[in-house]
Protein backbone atom coordinates (compact mmCIF):
# COMPACT_ATOMS: atom_id res chain seq x y z
CA UNK A 1 0.00 0.00 0.00
CA UNK A 2 1.16 3.51 -0.86
CA UNK A 3 2.66 5.67 1.88
CA UNK A 4 1.45 9.24 2.39
CA UNK A 5 3.13 12.22 4.04
CA UNK A 6 0.71 13.09 6.84
CA UNK A 7 0.43 16.70 7.98
CA UNK A 8 -1.97 16.74 10.96
CA UNK A 9 -1.81 20.51 11.61
CA UNK A 10 -1.95 22.26 14.99
CA UNK A 11 -5.70 21.86 15.67
CA UNK A 12 -5.47 18.09 15.51
CA UNK A 13 -3.21 18.18 18.55
CA UNK A 14 -5.65 20.24 20.60
CA UNK A 15 -9.29 21.08 19.89
CA UNK A 16 -9.55 18.45 17.16
CA UNK A 17 -7.83 15.47 18.82
CA UNK A 18 -10.82 13.34 17.91
CA UNK A 19 -10.22 14.14 14.24
CA UNK A 20 -6.64 12.91 14.57
CA UNK A 21 -7.62 9.74 16.46
CA UNK A 22 -10.37 8.84 14.01
CA UNK A 23 -8.16 9.64 10.99
CA UNK A 24 -5.43 7.29 12.15
CA UNK A 25 -7.89 4.50 13.05
CA UNK A 26 -9.80 4.69 9.78
CA UNK A 27 -6.62 4.94 7.70
CA UNK A 28 -5.26 1.83 9.37
CA UNK A 29 -8.48 -0.10 8.80
CA UNK A 30 -8.49 0.90 5.13
CA UNK A 31 -4.79 0.11 4.66
CA UNK A 32 -3.77 3.72 4.05
CA UNK A 33 -0.30 4.27 5.48
CA UNK A 34 0.05 7.77 6.93
CA UNK A 35 3.60 8.75 7.84
CA UNK A 36 3.64 11.91 9.95
CA UNK A 37 6.01 14.60 8.66
CA UNK A 38 8.85 15.06 11.16
CA UNK A 39 8.92 18.35 13.06
CA UNK A 40 6.32 20.08 10.90
CA UNK A 41 5.36 23.67 11.64
CA UNK A 42 2.05 25.57 11.65
CA UNK A 43 0.74 26.34 8.15
CA UNK A 44 -0.35 29.83 9.17
CA UNK A 45 -4.10 29.27 8.80
CA UNK A 46 -5.55 32.56 7.59
CA UNK A 47 -3.29 34.74 9.71
CA UNK A 48 0.12 34.91 7.98
CA UNK A 49 -1.09 36.28 4.69
CA UNK A 50 -2.17 39.65 6.10
CA UNK A 51 1.37 40.14 7.37
CA UNK A 52 3.74 38.90 4.71
CA UNK A 53 2.94 36.84 1.66
CA UNK A 54 6.46 35.50 1.16
CA UNK A 55 6.72 34.44 4.81
CA UNK A 56 3.37 32.68 4.52
CA UNK A 57 4.50 30.70 1.46
CA UNK A 58 7.88 29.87 3.02
CA UNK A 59 6.38 28.47 6.21
CA UNK A 60 4.07 26.27 4.17
CA UNK A 61 6.94 25.28 1.87
CA UNK A 62 9.03 24.09 4.83
CA UNK A 63 6.45 21.34 5.48
CA UNK A 64 6.38 20.40 1.80
CA UNK A 65 10.18 20.28 1.74
CA UNK A 66 10.24 18.02 4.82
CA UNK A 67 7.80 15.67 3.09
CA UNK A 68 9.93 15.68 -0.08
CA UNK A 69 12.96 14.77 2.02
CA UNK A 70 11.12 11.66 3.19
CA UNK A 71 10.89 10.63 -0.47
CA UNK A 72 7.09 10.70 -0.49
CA UNK A 73 4.93 12.12 -3.25
CA UNK A 74 1.55 12.85 -1.63
CA UNK A 75 1.12 15.46 1.09
CA UNK A 76 -2.11 14.78 2.98
CA UNK A 77 -3.89 17.27 5.25
CA UNK A 78 -7.11 16.57 7.16
CA UNK A 79 -7.67 20.29 7.86
CA UNK A 80 -9.18 22.25 4.98
CA UNK A 81 -7.23 25.41 5.80
CA UNK A 82 -3.90 23.56 5.94
CA UNK A 83 -4.87 21.80 2.71
CA UNK A 84 -5.72 25.02 0.90
CA UNK A 85 -2.52 26.75 2.00
CA UNK A 86 -0.32 23.79 1.03
CA UNK A 87 -2.16 23.29 -2.25
CA UNK A 88 -1.65 26.84 -3.47
CA UNK A 89 1.88 27.39 -2.22
CA UNK A 90 2.79 24.14 -3.98
CA UNK A 91 1.03 25.19 -7.18
CA UNK A 92 2.48 28.73 -7.18
CA UNK A 93 6.06 27.71 -6.56
CA UNK A 94 5.89 25.17 -9.37
CA UNK A 95 4.68 27.87 -11.77
CA UNK A 96 6.83 30.73 -10.53
CA UNK A 97 10.62 30.15 -10.50
CA UNK A 98 11.17 33.56 -8.90
CA UNK A 99 8.95 32.66 -5.93
CA UNK A 100 10.62 29.24 -5.68
CA UNK A 101 14.05 30.89 -5.59
CA UNK A 102 13.05 33.26 -2.77
CA UNK A 103 11.57 30.40 -0.79
CA UNK A 104 14.60 28.20 -1.33
CA UNK A 105 16.93 30.97 -0.22
CA UNK A 106 15.08 31.03 3.12
CA UNK A 107 14.77 27.22 3.38
CA UNK A 108 18.53 26.94 2.95
CA UNK A 109 18.92 28.39 6.46
CA UNK A 110 17.05 25.31 7.70
CA UNK A 111 19.10 22.92 5.49
CA UNK A 112 16.05 22.33 3.32
CA UNK A 113 15.29 22.64 -0.35
CA UNK A 114 12.05 22.30 -2.27
CA UNK A 115 11.94 20.87 -5.78
CA UNK A 116 8.17 20.96 -6.24
CA UNK A 117 7.56 17.23 -6.58
CA UNK A 118 4.66 16.93 -4.14
CA UNK A 119 0.96 16.51 -4.84
CA UNK A 120 -1.19 18.10 -2.13
CA UNK A 121 -4.40 16.33 -1.14
CA UNK A 122 -7.16 16.53 1.41
CA UNK A 123 -7.71 13.40 3.49
CA UNK A 124 -11.27 12.92 2.19
CA UNK A 125 -9.88 12.79 -1.38
CA UNK A 126 -7.44 10.05 -0.46
CA UNK A 127 -10.22 7.91 0.98
CA UNK A 128 -12.63 8.53 -1.89
CA UNK A 129 -10.21 8.51 -4.84
CA UNK A 130 -7.44 6.15 -3.78
CA UNK A 131 -9.31 3.66 -1.60
CA UNK A 132 -12.59 4.08 -3.46
CA UNK A 133 -16.21 4.00 -2.40
CA UNK A 134 -16.70 0.36 -3.43
CA UNK A 135 -13.79 -0.76 -1.29
CA UNK A 136 -15.00 1.35 1.66
CA UNK A 137 -18.52 -0.04 1.20
CA UNK A 138 -17.18 -3.59 1.35
CA UNK A 139 -15.51 -2.93 4.71
CA UNK A 140 -18.63 -1.43 6.34
CA UNK A 141 -19.70 -3.72 9.18
CA UNK A 142 -22.12 -1.33 10.95
CA UNK A 143 -24.05 0.57 8.25
CA UNK A 144 -25.32 3.94 9.53
CA UNK A 145 -28.84 2.95 8.62
CA UNK A 146 -31.42 5.69 9.06
CA UNK A 147 -28.88 8.26 10.24
CA UNK A 148 -29.59 11.60 8.57
CA UNK A 149 -26.29 13.37 8.00
CA UNK A 150 -25.81 16.94 6.73
CA UNK A 151 -22.62 16.90 4.65
CA UNK A 152 -20.90 20.18 5.47
CA UNK A 153 -18.11 20.82 2.97
CA UNK A 154 -17.26 24.32 4.23
CA UNK A 155 -15.02 26.54 2.16
CA UNK A 156 -11.41 25.74 1.68
CA UNK A 157 -11.81 22.11 0.74
CA UNK A 158 -13.51 23.45 -2.40
CA UNK A 159 -12.41 27.04 -2.76
CA UNK A 160 -10.41 28.58 -4.30
CA UNK A 161 -11.08 26.16 -7.14
CA UNK A 162 -8.55 23.38 -7.56
CA UNK A 163 -8.44 22.07 -11.12
CA UNK A 164 -11.92 21.11 -12.32
CA UNK A 165 -13.70 20.74 -9.00
CA UNK A 166 -17.45 21.34 -8.94
CA UNK A 167 -17.54 24.22 -6.48
CA UNK A 168 -21.26 24.99 -6.62
CA UNK A 169 -22.84 21.61 -6.00
CA UNK A 170 -20.27 18.92 -5.23
CA UNK A 171 -21.54 15.41 -4.51
CA UNK A 172 -18.54 13.42 -3.31
CA UNK A 173 -19.31 13.84 0.41
CA UNK A 174 -22.90 12.66 -0.13
CA UNK A 175 -21.57 9.66 -2.05
CA UNK A 176 -19.22 8.77 0.78
CA UNK A 177 -22.05 8.98 3.32
CA UNK A 178 -24.20 6.74 1.15
CA UNK A 179 -21.37 4.20 0.99
CA UNK A 180 -21.47 4.15 4.80
CA UNK A 181 -25.18 3.38 4.70
CA UNK A 182 -26.18 6.81 6.02
CA UNK A 183 -28.77 9.09 4.50
CA UNK A 184 -27.13 12.23 3.09
CA UNK A 185 -29.42 15.17 3.73
CA UNK A 186 -29.92 17.69 0.94
CA UNK A 187 -28.21 20.58 2.73
CA UNK A 188 -28.32 23.86 0.79
CA UNK A 189 -25.79 25.57 3.10
CA UNK A 190 -23.24 22.83 2.61
CA UNK A 191 -20.64 25.15 1.05
CA UNK A 192 -21.56 28.31 2.97
CA UNK A 193 -18.83 29.68 5.26
CA UNK A 194 -18.79 28.98 9.04
CA UNK A 195 -17.00 32.24 9.76
CA UNK A 196 -13.54 30.72 10.21
CA UNK A 197 -11.27 32.91 12.31
CA UNK A 198 -13.94 35.63 12.48
CA UNK A 199 -14.97 33.69 15.61
CA UNK A 200 -12.02 35.51 17.24
CA UNK A 201 -11.84 38.73 15.23
CA UNK A 202 -15.55 39.44 14.61
CA UNK A 203 -17.57 37.19 16.94
CA UNK A 204 -20.93 38.73 16.04
CA UNK A 205 -20.49 38.05 12.33
CA UNK A 206 -19.24 34.50 12.93
CA UNK A 207 -22.09 33.57 15.29
CA UNK A 208 -24.56 34.84 12.72
CA UNK A 209 -22.93 32.66 10.06
CA UNK A 210 -22.95 29.59 12.35
CA UNK A 211 -26.59 30.28 13.24
CA UNK A 212 -27.60 30.06 9.57
CA UNK A 213 -25.80 26.74 9.14
CA UNK A 214 -27.36 25.21 12.27
CA UNK A 215 -30.86 26.38 11.38
CA UNK A 216 -30.54 24.96 7.89
CA UNK A 217 -29.46 21.56 9.28
CA UNK A 218 -32.40 21.58 11.70
CA UNK A 219 -34.83 22.56 8.94
CA UNK A 220 -33.61 19.58 6.94
CA UNK A 221 -34.08 17.28 9.95
CA UNK A 222 -30.43 16.27 10.12
CA UNK A 223 -29.42 14.08 13.08
CA UNK A 224 -25.81 15.15 12.82
CA UNK A 225 -23.64 17.56 10.83
CA UNK A 226 -20.50 16.00 9.36
CA UNK A 227 -17.40 18.14 8.83
CA UNK A 228 -14.08 17.92 7.00
CA UNK A 229 -12.24 20.68 8.86
CA UNK A 230 -11.37 21.40 12.52
CA UNK A 231 -12.22 25.10 12.22
CA UNK A 232 -15.70 24.36 10.90
CA UNK A 233 -16.17 21.73 13.57
CA UNK A 234 -15.18 24.05 16.42
CA UNK A 235 -17.33 26.92 15.18
CA UNK A 236 -20.39 24.73 14.66
CA UNK A 237 -20.00 22.66 17.81
CA UNK A 238 -18.13 24.53 20.54
CA UNK A 239 -19.88 27.83 19.82
CA UNK A 240 -23.38 26.35 19.57
CA UNK A 241 -24.10 27.51 23.13
CA UNK A 242 -23.05 31.05 22.33
CA UNK A 243 -25.33 31.00 19.28
CA UNK A 244 -28.17 29.88 21.54
CA UNK A 245 -27.46 32.74 23.95
CA UNK A 246 -27.15 35.30 21.17
CA UNK A 247 -30.24 34.29 19.20
CA UNK A 248 -32.45 32.72 21.88
CA UNK A 249 -32.34 29.37 20.07
CA UNK A 250 -32.04 25.87 21.52
CA UNK A 251 -29.80 24.05 19.13
CA UNK A 252 -28.29 20.82 20.32
CA UNK A 253 -27.18 19.18 17.12
CA UNK A 254 -24.10 16.94 17.18
CA UNK A 255 -21.23 17.84 14.87
CA UNK A 256 -18.86 14.99 13.98
CA UNK A 257 -15.82 14.61 11.77
CA UNK A 258 -16.49 12.54 8.66
CA UNK A 259 -13.75 10.18 9.85
CA UNK A 260 -15.67 9.51 13.07
CA UNK A 261 -18.73 8.46 11.07
CA UNK A 262 -16.53 6.33 8.81
CA UNK A 263 -14.99 4.72 11.89
CA UNK A 264 -18.37 3.85 13.40
CA UNK A 265 -19.49 2.28 10.12
CA UNK A 266 -16.23 0.35 9.89
CA UNK A 267 -16.92 -1.13 13.32
CA UNK A 268 -14.24 0.76 15.26
CA UNK A 269 -15.04 1.35 18.96
CA UNK A 270 -16.40 4.90 19.58
CA UNK A 271 -13.76 5.72 22.25
CA UNK A 272 -10.97 5.00 19.76
CA UNK A 273 -12.53 7.58 17.43
CA UNK A 274 -12.57 10.29 20.08
CA UNK A 275 -16.36 10.03 20.37
CA UNK A 276 -17.29 11.39 23.81
CA UNK A 277 -15.05 14.45 23.52
CA UNK A 278 -17.85 16.56 22.06
CA UNK A 279 -19.36 19.52 23.85
CA UNK A 280 -22.67 18.69 22.15
CA UNK A 281 -22.89 14.95 22.72
CA UNK A 282 -23.01 12.74 19.64
CA UNK A 283 -24.40 9.85 21.70
CA UNK A 284 -28.10 10.28 20.85
CA UNK A 285 -27.33 10.23 17.13
CA UNK A 286 -24.90 7.35 17.35
CA UNK A 287 -26.74 5.35 20.02
CA UNK A 288 -26.68 2.26 17.83
CA UNK A 289 -22.87 2.24 17.90
CA UNK A 290 -22.62 2.07 21.68
CA UNK B 1 10.60 61.33 -14.64
CA UNK B 2 8.29 60.80 -11.70
CA UNK B 3 5.75 58.09 -12.12
CA UNK B 4 2.71 58.49 -9.95
CA UNK B 5 1.18 55.20 -8.98
CA UNK B 6 -2.58 54.94 -8.63
CA UNK B 7 -4.04 53.32 -5.49
CA UNK B 8 -5.27 50.47 -7.63
CA UNK B 9 -1.72 49.89 -8.91
CA UNK B 10 -0.35 50.00 -5.37
CA UNK B 11 -2.81 47.27 -4.36
CA UNK B 12 -1.91 45.25 -7.46
CA UNK B 13 1.71 45.41 -6.29
CA UNK B 14 0.95 43.79 -2.94
CA UNK B 15 -0.81 40.90 -4.66
CA UNK B 16 2.50 39.38 -5.66
CA UNK B 17 1.65 35.73 -6.06
CA UNK B 18 -2.01 36.10 -7.00
CA UNK B 19 -3.11 34.51 -10.18
CA UNK B 20 -6.37 36.37 -10.79
CA UNK B 21 -7.13 39.14 -13.28
CA UNK B 22 -6.36 42.78 -12.43
CA UNK B 23 -8.96 44.49 -10.22
CA UNK B 24 -9.37 47.12 -12.94
CA UNK B 25 -11.25 44.39 -14.86
CA UNK B 26 -14.15 44.69 -12.36
CA UNK B 27 -17.55 45.03 -14.05
CA UNK B 28 -19.30 46.28 -10.88
CA UNK B 29 -21.85 43.48 -11.28
CA UNK B 30 -22.16 42.83 -7.53
CA UNK B 31 -21.91 39.03 -7.66
CA UNK B 32 -19.27 39.22 -4.91
CA UNK B 33 -21.49 41.28 -2.60
CA UNK B 34 -24.50 39.05 -3.24
CA UNK B 35 -22.39 35.99 -2.45
CA UNK B 36 -20.47 37.27 0.58
CA UNK B 37 -21.79 35.79 3.88
CA UNK B 38 -20.19 38.62 5.87
CA UNK B 39 -21.34 41.52 3.65
CA UNK B 40 -23.92 42.75 6.14
CA UNK B 41 -21.18 43.26 8.74
CA UNK B 42 -19.02 45.34 6.39
CA UNK B 43 -18.94 49.14 6.13
CA UNK B 44 -18.73 48.76 2.36
CA UNK B 45 -19.62 45.65 0.36
CA UNK B 46 -16.87 44.00 -1.70
CA UNK B 47 -18.28 45.52 -4.91
CA UNK B 48 -18.17 49.02 -3.41
CA UNK B 49 -14.63 48.49 -2.10
CA UNK B 50 -13.39 47.55 -5.57
CA UNK B 51 -15.18 50.57 -7.02
CA UNK B 52 -13.57 52.81 -4.40
CA UNK B 53 -10.10 51.37 -5.08
CA UNK B 54 -10.41 51.81 -8.81
CA UNK B 55 -11.62 55.39 -8.30
CA UNK B 56 -8.66 56.13 -6.01
CA UNK B 57 -10.54 56.64 -2.72
CA UNK B 58 -7.66 55.43 -0.57
CA UNK B 59 -8.72 57.00 2.74
CA UNK B 60 -12.26 55.61 2.59
CA UNK B 61 -10.95 52.16 1.78
CA UNK B 62 -8.34 52.10 4.56
CA UNK B 63 -10.85 53.44 7.10
CA UNK B 64 -13.36 50.66 6.39
CA UNK B 65 -13.69 47.33 8.22
CA UNK B 66 -14.49 45.52 4.98
CA UNK B 67 -11.30 43.54 4.46
CA UNK B 68 -10.98 42.80 8.20
CA UNK B 69 -14.47 41.23 8.05
CA UNK B 70 -13.52 38.82 5.27
CA UNK B 71 -13.50 35.21 6.47
CA UNK B 72 -11.43 34.01 3.46
CA UNK B 73 -14.21 31.73 2.21
CA UNK B 74 -13.36 32.50 -1.44
CA UNK B 75 -16.99 32.31 -2.53
CA UNK B 76 -16.62 35.68 -4.31
CA UNK B 77 -13.40 34.51 -5.97
CA UNK B 78 -14.89 31.41 -7.58
CA UNK B 79 -17.97 33.29 -8.79
CA UNK B 80 -16.41 36.51 -10.10
CA UNK B 81 -17.24 36.67 -13.83
CA UNK B 82 -14.22 38.92 -14.38
CA UNK B 83 -11.89 36.35 -12.80
CA UNK B 84 -10.65 38.60 -10.02
CA UNK B 85 -9.33 36.85 -6.89
CA UNK B 86 -11.35 39.08 -4.57
CA UNK B 87 -10.57 37.19 -1.34
CA UNK B 88 -6.88 37.53 -2.11
CA UNK B 89 -7.40 41.23 -2.75
CA UNK B 90 -8.83 41.45 0.79
CA UNK B 91 -5.54 39.95 2.06
CA UNK B 92 -3.63 42.52 -0.02
CA UNK B 93 -5.66 45.30 1.63
CA UNK B 94 -4.89 43.86 5.07
CA UNK B 95 -1.16 43.84 4.25
CA UNK B 96 -1.29 47.33 2.82
CA UNK B 97 -3.14 48.71 5.83
CA UNK B 98 -0.78 46.99 8.33
CA UNK B 99 2.29 48.30 6.52
CA UNK B 100 0.89 51.80 6.49
CA UNK B 101 -0.25 51.39 10.09
CA UNK B 102 -3.65 52.75 9.11
CA UNK B 103 -6.79 50.95 10.10
CA UNK B 104 -10.09 51.52 11.82
CA UNK B 105 -9.81 51.88 15.62
CA UNK B 106 -10.83 48.95 17.80
CA UNK B 107 -10.54 46.15 15.25
CA UNK B 108 -9.28 42.78 16.53
CA UNK B 109 -8.11 41.56 13.11
CA UNK B 110 -4.78 43.43 12.87
CA UNK B 111 -3.82 42.55 16.47
CA UNK B 112 -4.82 38.93 15.94
CA UNK B 113 -2.72 38.62 12.77
CA UNK B 114 0.32 40.09 14.51
CA UNK B 115 0.02 37.94 17.64
CA UNK B 116 -0.46 34.88 15.46
CA UNK B 117 2.69 35.51 13.47
CA UNK B 118 4.67 36.26 16.63
CA UNK B 119 3.47 32.99 18.14
CA UNK B 120 4.57 31.05 15.05
CA UNK B 121 8.02 32.60 14.75
CA UNK B 122 8.54 31.98 18.49
CA UNK B 123 7.45 28.34 18.57
CA UNK B 124 6.68 27.04 15.08
CA UNK B 125 3.23 25.94 16.21
CA UNK B 126 -0.07 27.62 16.97
CA UNK B 127 -1.80 27.32 20.33
CA UNK B 128 -5.30 28.71 20.71
CA UNK B 129 -5.15 30.00 24.35
CA UNK B 130 -2.37 32.40 23.40
CA UNK B 131 -4.79 34.05 21.00
CA UNK B 132 -7.70 34.42 23.40
CA UNK B 133 -6.39 37.64 25.03
CA UNK B 134 -6.94 39.58 21.81
CA UNK B 135 -10.63 38.74 22.03
CA UNK B 136 -10.93 39.24 25.79
CA UNK B 137 -9.16 42.58 25.59
CA UNK B 138 -11.82 43.84 23.21
CA UNK B 139 -14.84 42.38 24.99
CA UNK B 140 -13.97 43.01 28.65
CA UNK B 141 -15.32 40.93 31.57
CA UNK B 142 -18.17 39.46 29.53
CA UNK B 143 -15.67 38.25 26.95
CA UNK B 144 -13.48 36.78 29.67
CA UNK B 145 -16.34 34.80 31.23
CA UNK B 146 -17.46 33.48 27.84
CA UNK B 147 -13.93 32.42 26.91
CA UNK B 148 -13.35 30.78 30.30
CA UNK B 149 -16.56 28.76 29.99
CA UNK B 150 -15.65 27.63 26.50
CA UNK B 151 -12.06 26.82 27.49
CA UNK B 152 -13.06 24.88 30.61
CA UNK B 153 -15.53 22.82 28.58
CA UNK B 154 -12.78 21.91 26.12
CA UNK B 155 -10.24 21.17 28.83
CA UNK B 156 -12.60 18.77 30.58
CA UNK B 157 -12.99 16.92 27.30
CA UNK B 158 -9.23 16.71 26.82
CA UNK B 159 -9.30 19.07 23.89
CA UNK B 160 -7.09 21.83 25.29
CA UNK B 161 -3.50 20.98 26.18
CA UNK B 162 -2.10 22.97 29.09
CA UNK B 163 1.13 23.88 27.39
CA UNK B 164 1.92 25.06 23.89
CA UNK B 165 4.09 22.83 21.69
CA UNK B 166 7.31 23.88 20.10
CA UNK B 167 9.01 22.41 17.09
CA UNK B 168 12.39 20.75 17.73
CA UNK B 169 14.45 22.54 15.11
CA UNK B 170 13.40 25.96 16.35
CA UNK B 171 16.81 27.61 16.00
CA UNK B 172 17.18 26.78 12.31
CA UNK B 173 13.50 27.52 11.75
CA UNK B 174 14.00 31.01 13.13
CA UNK B 175 17.05 31.48 10.90
CA UNK B 176 14.80 30.65 7.97
CA UNK B 177 12.22 33.23 9.09
CA UNK B 178 15.04 35.76 9.56
CA UNK B 179 15.80 35.58 5.86
CA UNK B 180 12.35 37.02 5.15
CA UNK B 181 11.31 39.33 7.98
CA UNK B 182 13.34 41.02 10.74
CA UNK B 183 12.82 39.18 14.04
CA UNK B 184 16.05 40.24 15.78
CA UNK B 185 19.45 38.58 15.95
CA UNK B 186 19.92 34.99 17.18
CA UNK B 187 20.57 34.84 20.91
Amino acid sequence: MKQYAYYPGCSLESMATSYNLSTLEVAQTLGVELKEIKDWNCCGATAYFPVDELLAHTLVARNLALAEKDGLSDFVAPCSACYKNAYFTNAYLKKDPDLAEHINYALEADNLHINGTMTVRHLIEVFIEDVGLDEIGKKVTHPLKGLRVAPYYGCQLLRPRKENQNVENPQFFENLLSALGAEAVDYPSKTRCCGGSLIVTNRKAALDMVHILLQDAVNRKADVIATTCPMCNVNLEVYQNQVNREFGTQYSIPVMYFTQLMGVALGIKPAKLGIGKEVVSGEPALAFAY
Amino acid sequence: MDIEMSFSEEIANVMYASHGNPITDCLQCGTCSGTCPAAEFMDHTPRTIIGLINAGYKDEVLASNTFWSCASCYHCTVRCPAGIDIADMMYALKRYSMWKGEHQEGLIGPVFAQSFVKMIVDSGRSYEPLLAPTYIFKNGPRGLVQEMQTATGLMLKGRLPLLPKKIKGLKKFRNMVRRIIPIGEPT
